[in-house]
């Protein structure tokens, strides 16, 4: 917090606030709305990695990508660039950086934990991953697609989804405290 | 023209995409120290973020079909396969408190600068393809203890909408009451100023590391 008054008292432009909780909620919903209204489904993040994944095995192992039962049916699709959902996902990215970079607060950083070196953040940056990559497989979606879209449908699939989510979230963080705190 | 408009286009894609990115960091999802946060009960913005977007979008839809703008049944909602939307929950929220991102986060926090959300991507393809790979013998699982075809709250509880979307009001505030005083009793909530600075950790090892030389 100190530092923090020191650049406001030199006038040295720091990031600006996030927006209140209540205001960003507000935004992402109206957000999700007219993703609604537009394509008829809603927000998205994991089949874009499905897409992208299913490519990169196509690359690297053709016969094997075809004749694979949850693959084969990607590849079949077509490249990853006709999905909508690659797409949004672009729009994530640009999205992100010009919001950052309008409030100063474009940050390259390895972030992390105080008592987490970078070698040990990028390993469980990696698990958390792959743990999140086949998660998402499994349920079918992710935070993204069945926690919010499927939650502002109100589908029960959407709750289920939610509580397993927390409740993981909270056990492991308690278990892991070191990763963060 | 009827809406929804059931565009699947580009210009549709990053439209959508552009505004979930802009919300999620404004929102400060692009940092994992402020979106694990919510897990150590320092940070409430996941809790107060998430519910505010899903009950603004779910009132939004309701009172769109009430006035006809829109008609019933007509956005996707997906249908439940209970183990593997469970298992595949928890092994999300596993991975989001140990890598710091969930799917969508780890693209907020790509744009925004953060070298880790590039290996967590990383590991998200890795995860997906093993998936794939074992996809055969788990497809029992994965299709266990099926629900009705997009089940909603209101079909499970017999109860009407605008009374489910009241409660939801209703533990939303009381969430943001209550997980406003948790997180203030941590120190928390986490601001720009902490997670934008980089490394603010390592400048005070480094500074700590030199008192220490010259005392």
């Amino acid at each position: 917090m100190t530092a923090h008054s020191h650049s406001q008292a030199r006038g040295r432009a720091g990031p600006r606030p996030f927006w209140p909780p209540l205001a960003a909620g507000i935004a992402l919903g109206l957000a999700l709305l007219v993703t609604f209204l537009i394509s008829g489904h809603g927000l998205g993040a994991s089949g874009f990695v499905t897409r992208l994944a299913a490519d990169v095995s196509d690359r690297v192992a053709p016969a094997a990508t075809a004749a694979n039962a949850y693959f084969g049916p990607f590849v079949q699709a077509g490249s990853p660039l006709a999905a909508w959902i690659t797409w949004e996902a672009v729009g994530v990215l640009i999205g992100a950086y010009l919001g950052a970079r309008s409030a100063g607060r474009i940050s390259v950083q390895v972030e992390r934990g105080p008592n987490v070196s970078r070698s040990q953040r990028f390993v469980y940056a990696f698990i958390g991953g792959a743990l999140t990559g086949f998660g998402a497989r499994l349920a079918r979606g992710c935070t993204s697609g069945l926690g919010l879209s499927g939650g502002a449908t109100l589908a029960v699939a959407g709750f289920v989804f939610l509580a397993g989510f927390f409740i993981a979230g909270f056990v492991v963080s308690m278990a892991m405290r070191r990763v963060w705190q | 023209m009827s809406i929804p408009f059931y565009d699947s286009g580009l210009a549709s894609g990053l439209l959508s995409g552009v505004l979930f990115g802009f919300a999620l960091e404004a929102a400060g999802f692009g940092s994992p120290r402020k979106l694990t946060g919510q897990f150590t009960l320092k940070d409430f913005a996941v809790f107060k973020v998430m519910f505010t977007a899903v009950l603004v979008a779910a009132i939004g839809l309701y009172a769109l079909r009430l006035s006809g703008v829109i008609a019933d049944n007509s956005v996707y909602i997906p249908t439940l396969f209970f183990w593997a939307m469970a298992g595949g929950g928890v092994l999300i929220g596993a991975g989001f408190a140990l890598g710091g991102y969930c799917p969508g986060t780890s693209l907020a926090g790509l744009g925004s600068g953060r070298i880790d959300a590039l290996v967590f991507f990383a590991g998200m393809v890795a995860g997906t393809i093993v998936f794939a790979a074992v996809f055969e013998p788990l497809t029992g699982f994965y299709l266990a203890a099926k629900g009705p075809d997009a089940q909603r709250l209101t079909d499970l509880t017999g109860l009407p909408e605008w009374l489910i979307l009241a409660v939801l009001v209703v533990v939303a505030a009381g969430g943001f009451v209550l997980g406003g005083k948790l997180e203030r009793a941590r120190g928390g909530p986490f601001t720009a100023e902490d997670v934008c600075t980089p490394q603010a950790e390592d400048t005070e090892k480094v500074q700590r590391h030199g008192q220490a030389l010259e005392a």
